[in-house]
């Protein structure tokens, strides 16, 4: 299979659905070590995304990056940004779709949101998830079903294992030690949205 | 959670209508892009100065749009920064022909819009942009391992000093020097007595017992750094200012106070803090030249204070009381 307009209009709807379900999650995620606002951004900004009419663009490139666009111009907040530019580089280097382009559109992504973000690995944020995520798709070969199980399996794991991380980035590093042992909201909306892509494009 | 309002999504919408029709004299509010322009904006020849940032700090910033001060203010959501779409709006509405500065509170949402703001208006062609980001309080350690210092109370002060600046003429490099010498001699501390409640999200951002403060809070509801027992005013004002002037040298130079309520303390609380404020700052030989005390940057309801001091000279003293006429701060007018 390949990530085509269908299949990632299928996505993004699937991950609009999961955000407004978890937005109480996480906002009170980040109530707890930030400013209590990213499930109610988040929705906000997938409700708009979830508008936008697959049959108005030419391929899913098009559709990603007019995606990108719209979390960047509704969101605001760090996920504004951050989730914008994921989109944005993503769609710039899908290619055909298939698991080599979804791989390196992965790649693009995590290193867009390293640039904005300015932080790595192990700082506490949503980079937890996909640095892991983007690291088991290029190891799982060539099928895009085993690639996306294994990245949305890595995600999960990398969310979780940034519990315990005193925060760095972002607004829970003003906490300082107190960020310890809270889920981080970022990471925790970034393995919704690999988890959605697991869900929608396996076996399709 | 008991709030005036009529939604909590249209909490920020609401209130735009309400502030533009309190000033109508004065303001201008472009309700699709929520940005506050004042009536005259663009002033020709004049650098345009825009802020913005997340609401529920009032007045900051749209209380301080107006002659003297920002030719515009971004609304973002309640604590949630604007996006670039209303800061690329308001660069191109305000500017005069002699560029815009960029004034961003150093929040990674603020500072990642306001740059993806810059980067585009940059494609766009057209309007030079500056940008200044403040970061002033003490209460955040400033190292590679964190976000950095955040922006709070001097960004107030430095609206008005900058704003003058601009008002009298000079150009985008003069401004943005006053606007970096601001930044670089303010220092602010912060502490809180309540948690608030963002509307969205319904209940109070942090809990607090009956003797209990958060010392060292931003302006967002954030917990601060640690939690103390709750203490009378006057150790309360120590332990603001000490961490001040353990920082950054006020001696020897006129001072600019502010005393700032976060918008759920009454003044009587928060003059009888500046009183103590004072009684510290003479004992250590610093002289106060002006002051602010009220509420001026604010986080909804949060009960609590801020302490704000700029080590000033001749230069700022000068600007400070160049006429002013906005909503938040009036004077020499």
């Amino acid at each position: 299979m390949t990530l085509d307009l269908n299949s990632a209009g299928a996505w993004l709807a699937d991950y609009a659905a999961q955000i407004h379900e978890n937005a109480d999650l996480l906002t009170d995620l980040d109530r707890q070590i930030g400013d209590a606002d990213h499930g109610s951004n988040m929705d906000r900004g997938m409700k708009a995304v979830a508008a936008l009419d697959t049959a108005d663009f030419d391929d899913a490139a098009a559709y990603l990056k007019k995606a990108g666009m719209t979390l960047v111009s509704t969101v605001g907040g760090a996920s504004g940004p951050l989730y914008g530019t994921f989109f944005l580089r993503f769609a710039g280097a899908i290619g055909e779709g298939d698991t080599a382009g979804v791989g390196a559109a992965l790649r693009a992504g995590l290193d867009g949101v390293k640039q904005r973000g300015k932080a790595e690995t192990g700082d506490k944020t949503m980079i937890d998830a996909l640095a892991p995520a983007v690291d088991a798709f290029e190891a799982a070969g060539d099928s895009l079903d085993t690639a996306l199980t294994a990245a949305a399996e890595a995600a999960a794991k990398g969310r979780d294992e940034a519990t315990p991380l005193v925060a760095r980035k972002g607004r829970a590093s003003y906490l300082g030690a107190r960020s310890a042992d809270h889920q981080d909201p970022g990471a925790t909306s970034m393995t919704l949205l690999i988890e959605s892509a697991a869900r929608t494009l396996v076996g399709r | 959670m008991k709030k005036l309002i009529n939604d909590p999504a249209d909490v920020v919408a609401d209130a735009l209508r309400g502030i533009e029709a309190a000033h109508p004299d004065r303001l201008r509010v472009d309700h699709e892009q929520k940005v506050i322009y004042r009536a005259d904006a663009p002033v020709k020849g004049k650098v345009g100065l825009i802020s913005g940032g997340g609401s529920g700090h009032e007045p900051m910033h749209g209380g301080f749009v107006g002659p003297g001060m920002l030719d515009a203010a971004c609304c973002g959501e309640v604590f949630t920064s604007p996006v670039p779409d209303q800061m690329m709006a308001a660069t191109k509405e305000v500017d005069g022909g002699a560029g815009v500065l960029h004034i961003v509170k150093n929040y990674t949402g603020d500072v990642m819009n306001f740059e993806m703001a810059a980067e585009m208006a940059a494609e766009d062609a057209g309007v030079r942009v500056e940008s200044i980001v403040t970061d002033d309080d003490v209460a955040v350690q400033d190292s590679l391992y964190t976000a950095g210092r955040r922006g709070v109370g001097v960004t107030v002060l430095l609206e008005k000093l900058v704003g003058a600046a601009a008002e009298e003429g000079r150009d985008l490099d003069a401004v943005l020097e006053i606007a970096k010498r601001v930044n670089g001699n303010g220092r602010s501390m912060g502490m809180a007595l309540t948690s608030c409640t963002v509307p969205a999200a319904g209940k109070p951002t942090f809990e607090l017992g009956e003797d209990e403060m958060e010392v060292g809070i931003g302006i967002h509801g954030e917990p601060g750094r640690e939690k103390r027992p709750l203490a009378p005013a006057r150790e309360i004002a120590a332990q603001l200012v000490e961490p001040i002037l353990s920082d950054f040298d006020f001696t020897g130079a006129p001072a600019i106070v502010m005393m700032n309520g976060m918008g759920g303390t009454p003044l009587i609380e928060l003059y009888l803090m500046y009183g103590e404020v004072t009684k510290i700052l003479e004992a250590q030989g610093i002289s106060v030249a002006r002051c602010l005390v009220g509420n001026y940057i604010t986080s909804l309801e949060m009960a609590g204070c801020s302490v704000t001091m700029l080590r000033a000279d001749d230069e700022l003293l000068k600007l400070w009381d160049a006429p002013v006429n906005t909503p938040g701060l009036r004077w020499g007018c």
